[in-house]
This record gives C-alpha cells, sequence and structure tokens, in this order.
C-alpha cells in the first residue's frame, strides 16, 4: 500500500501567483519507506510539506497521506501525521518535560503510553526534562523536537531539514535515530540539502526550482549517469580545474572532495587527456575512474 | 618568518564564568592561505573567530591579525578584515549597486574607488543587468556571490567566512568556490569554516577544533594520512567523537 500519494501537485505564491514553488509533482512513497526529498534552499521542500501535512492548501492537483485527501480530509490527516518543522516550533519557555507533556495531551494520548517509541530519543535529553526549551542546544532541540513529533505515534513522519546547519557527528547520529524508527514501521520523508544523505534513505527524489528532476533508489538515480567520471588531481589545483574544462574531450569538470570530477565525452582518449595536462604544466598528476554519485547525478540533471 | 604569517595565535583562551570556550588554542595562517577552521557545534568555532575578528576580548593568550593586536588594536582589525556569514550581511531593500556603494562608503573608500570597483565587480558577477534591481529579489546563489564580493570589496587582508554555502545547490557552491581560490590567487587570506567536509578538501590547510582545543591542524592529505582515513570526513568523525562536551 502506498503510504504518501502526490498527483500533480502545484502550488504558487504572490499577488499574481507569480511563485511558482512547487510546480506539478508527482510520486509515492511505500509504507515504511525513508524516503528522502533532497534539494537546495528554494527548490520547494518546505510547500510541498506543508501541503501534505495539511498547513497549506495546494493551487492544484492532489495528494493523499495514509489513504486520506489533503484537502477533504485534512483532519484526519492532522490525527496520524508528525511533523517537524525546518524552525524550531517548541514552547522556548515550557520546560522540555512541559512541551512533551503538551504535544501527548493534545492528541488525546500520554507520553507513558507512547513511551517506547520515543525511549531511545528521549533518554539522552532526560537528564534536562526541567530545563526550559529555549535553553537547550542545538542538538537537545532536534532531540526534544523529534520525541515531540512522535508522541502520538504517526503513521507518517515529515522531518523538514532537520539536519542542517548541523555538524557531521550531530547528523551522522540523527540519522541513526531514523533507522530505528524506520524499523518500527513508520513512514518517513526527510528532506534536506546535503547530496550526501541521499544514501541513507531507500529511495529519493532530487528537486530544483519547484520540480522533482527524478526519482529512484540512489542505485538507481547513479546508475542513470551514462558518461565515464574521471577523477583528476594535481599539484595545482584551480589551475587544473580551468585547464580541464579548456579541454574539448571534457564535457564538465568541477572540484569534487579531493579530485575533481571530470565528466568525459563518449569516444575520449585518457592518454591524450594526461598528455594536454602535462603540457599545461600540472605536476604530480592522478587521473582514475571513479563511480558517479548522486551528487554528480544532481548536477547533471540540473544542467539540462 | 612571523611577518608571513597574517594570524598568530599563542595560547588564546575565552573564559565564560567557568566554562572554558576556547581552550589555549595556539596556531598561525600564512599570508594568501586558505584555511578551514573546523569543528562540531559547540565546539569553540564562533567564539575563537569572534576574537579574531576584535569583537570579542580574550581571557588570557596573545593574538595579532594583521600584525594588529587584539586587545589593543580591534578597530585597526576591523579596517584591515572582511566578514561574511550564513545570514547574509546584504540589505534586501536596498538595489545591488546601493548595497555595494553602501559598503564601500562604511569603509571609507573614495567616490572614484567606489564607483570604479563597483563597474568592474558588476562585470565579473555577470550581474549589469541586475545592478539596480533590489537585493531581496534575487536568487539565493547570486545574493551569496554578492555577499562574498562585497565582503572583500574594501580590499582586506583577510576574510572571515563563517559557513558560507549552507543550503546552495551544488552547482553554485561550486561557483562560490571558485571567487574563494581567485580571491586567494590575489593574495587576500581566507578563513572559511563548513560543514561540508568536502569542502575542507579545497583548503590549503585545516584545524579541526574539539571541545574548545584545536586537536589537529594540517594540510588535508596529510590529516588523511595521520588518521588513515580516505576522507576529510572520516578524519573529523574521529576527531569530533571524541568530545566530551554535553553541548553538541
Amino acid at each position: 500500500m502506498q503510504s504518501v500519494i502526490v498527483n500533480n501537485l502545484s502550488k504558487s505564491y504572490g499577488k499574481k501567483k507569480e511563485i511558482k514553488a512547487v510546480k506539478e509533482i508527482s510520486f509515492e512513497v511505500s509504507k515504511g519507506e525513508l524516503f528522502g526529498i533532497i534539494g537546495p534552499d528554494g527548490a520547494g521542500k518546505t510547500s510541498l510539506f506543508r501541503m501534505l501535512t495539511t498547513l497549506l492548501l495546494p493551487d492544484a492537483g492532489n495528494a493523499a497521506v495514509d489513504g486520506s485527501d489533503v484537502v477533504k480530509n485534512y483532519k484526519d490527516i492532522r490525527k496520524k501525521v508528525g511533523y517537524m518543522p525546518g524552525r524550531f516550533s517548541l514552547y522556548q519557555d515550557l520546560s522540555v518535560e512541559e512541551n512533551l507533556n503538551f504535544f501527548a495531551t493534545i492528541f488525546n494520548t500520554t507520553v507513558q503510553h507512547n513511551y517506547d517509541l520515543i525511549k531511545d530519543i528521549y533518554v539522552q535529553i532526560e537528564p534536562f526534562k526541567t530545563r526550559k526549551a529555549g535553553k537547550l542546544s542545538g542538538g537537545m532541540k532536534q532531540k526534544l523536537a523529534l520525541s515531540c513529533a512522535l508522541i502520538h505515534r504517526p503513521v507518517v513522519l515529515f522531518l523538514d531539514e532537520p539536519t542542517t546547519g548541523v555538524d557531521a557527528v550531530s547528523r551522522k547520529e540523527f540519522w541513526e535515530m531514523l533507522k530505528h524508527l524506520k524499523q518500527q514501521g513508520i513512514t518517513i520523508l526527510v528532506s534536506t540539502p546535503y547530496m550526501d544523505e541521499a544514501g541513507l534513505c531507500d529511495r529519493i527524489g532530487l528537486m530544483q526550482q519547484g520540480k522533482i528532476l527524478s526519482v529512484g533508489t540512489p542505485a538507481e538515480i547513479t546508475g542513470a549517469f551514462k558518461e565515464t567520471i574521471l577523477g583528476v588531481k594535481s599539484n595545482n589545483m584551480y589551475q587544473l580545474l580551468k585547464d580541464l574544462n579548456a579541454n574539448d574531450e571534457v564535457e564538465d569538470a568541477y572540484s569534487f572532495g579531493e579530485y575533481h570530477h571530470t565528466v568525459m565525452k563518449p569516444n575520449f582518449n585518457k592518454e591524450t587527456l594526461q598528455q594536454y595536462l602535462e603540457q599545461k604544466g600540472n605536476k604530480e598528476l592522478v587521473i582514475q575512474n571513479t563511480q558517479p554519485t548522486v551528487e554528480d547525478s544532481f548536477m547533471q540533471l540540473m544542467k539540462q | 618568518m612571523a611577518t608571513d604569517y597574517i594570524i598568530t595565535t599563542e595560547e588564546l583562551t575565552k573564559r565564560f564564568n567557568d566554562f572554558t570556550a576556547v581552550d589555549h588554542i595556539s596556531f598561525y595562517v600564512n599570508k594568501g592561505e586558505i584555511f578551514g577552521f573546523l569543528g562540531a557545534n559547540g565546539a569553540g568555532k564562533t567564539t575563537a573567530m569572534r576574537m579574531l575578528c576584535g569583537l570579542s576580548l580574550p581571557t588570557s593568550g596573545k593574538a595579532t591579525i594583521a600584525g594588529f593586536d587584539v586587545y589593543k588594536q580591534t578597530e585597526n582589525i576591523k579596517r584591515s578584515i572582511g566578514y561574511m556569514s550564513q545570514k547574509f550581511s546584504l540589505y534586501e531593500d536596498l538595489t545591488v549597486r546601493e548595497n555595494i556603494r553602501f559598503y564601500g562608503g562604511i569603509y571609507g573608500k573614495s567616490n572614484a574607488f567606489i564607483k570604479e570597483k563597483t563597474n568592474w565587480l558588476l562585470q565579473q558577477l555577470n550581474l549589469q543587468d541586475e545592478a539596480d534591481k533590489l537585493v531581496g529579489s534575487l536568487p539565493l546563489g547570486w545574493k551569496q556571490k554578492l555577499a562574498f564580493s562585497v565582503a572583500i570589496f574594501h580590499e582586506p587582508q583577510i576574510v572571515f567566512l563563517d559557513e558560507p554555502t549552507g543550503g546552495v545547490d551544488p552547482v553554485t557552491r561550486r561557483e562560490f568556490w571558485n571567487l574563494i581560490y581567485e580571491a586567494a590567487a590575489t593574495g587576500i587570506t581566507v578563513f572559511v569554516t563548513t560543514h561540508y567536509m568536502d569542502e575542507a578538501e579545497y583548503c590549503n590547510r585545516v584545524s579541526i577544533m574539539v571541545d574548545g582545543r584545536i586537536d589537529a591542524l594540517d594540510t588535508p592529505v596529510a590529516l588523511k594520512e595521520k588518521f588513515n582515513a580516505a576522507t576529510m570526513d572520516e578524519v573529523f568523525l574521529q576527531l569530533a567523537r571524541k568530545a566530551t562536551r554535553i553541548d553538541n
């Protein structure tokens, strides 16, 4: 059964609807899936999530969450989804414990009743349960917000950029928590601007300027990248990048960590490229075959 | 030689009551270098950066920025540096040209300088057609590039970039780094923090802060070798996991 069905969903803002935030998007998410919406700021991720959580009305198209229509049956959806917005939106002047109790009460349940679901996350902040939410560190706020979004045992969980601005260690920990929740059978939709988090999802949708560029498993998406990518490095990386982009056999070259990823045109010759780069004065040259990543795919789709 | 160092610190420390945010850090930054300043949230990066920018007095230790002392010459420091953070310092309700003019004026540049350099800059950024549009109407990536250009408009010796590329698309992120390379090539020292570990690879040298200390500082290649790691991401995780501060 599909947990989320999105069909030609659109949303525009402005007096003349001139700002098109979401443009005829369609995709489906299966029950129990961890689905990532990957895209930069301004791609339309938040507008999409707000429509799916019934906080914003679509202009056109339709969508259903757990079998309920986001417009007609919005009240049902609000009972069964959890939503963690990108901006911290708990009560800053209530304590950790009070926030959690408040959200449980609103949904007619108790913390005790669903404690097993949040236990792994909540124990980490329980030592600070009398502290005001506004006085927590970023990492602890995030854990409290997740606990509050889960306390009514939602069937679908929407997390809007939970890891933005968070350091690499806390990001890793957060994804571990999501893996645990997935094992409890909760469908999770998570948005992120970090391309390297794509690999942690079952399936992903790449989003840019209101459109979904591609949907699939991370392997399907990178598998659709047909051109050869060479990883190239030398003693002068900035000059090397200019030299690569000036070469006729190179489709595109861009920095990628230690190497420059160099997308080659068909029928290229590695030796010719090496000679060309040496002639240009590059030393300590390394040229090796490289597998495309989701970020490579994203950039290729963006430029099409 | 000390004259080749644009930043020097010696046992630089900042305490807030009984909490030591920055704990005796000693390092130097070469002139014209791209220096990556990494650390987990709460490791003390922002506090250290505020001291280096002359915005916060150290509790103890020494530091010089462009030859100026962080205790006594903070105004000279502010004139010698540029600063850009993820929350841009641009005025959304001013045009592109007005923003540039405003920053040039703040740093006491002459009208002739501002006029000439504005034209050059608009051409460099390919923003000639947008010069008289409000900054608020520009796409995020353009704002970011403009914010960087404005931060180095007064030709500072050092520019501090605090997570400059957060949230932008991968193509724009790389265009932004090209601007950084170009600035460094003209001799401007770049001091940059980021959460993208692939960007750590683009720096000449990288320092990693853990619990207020600098636990590692070297070129990306040397750090990966030392920590027996394939990527800077692994190096970072190995170090940051040792942190004992709960506030992360």
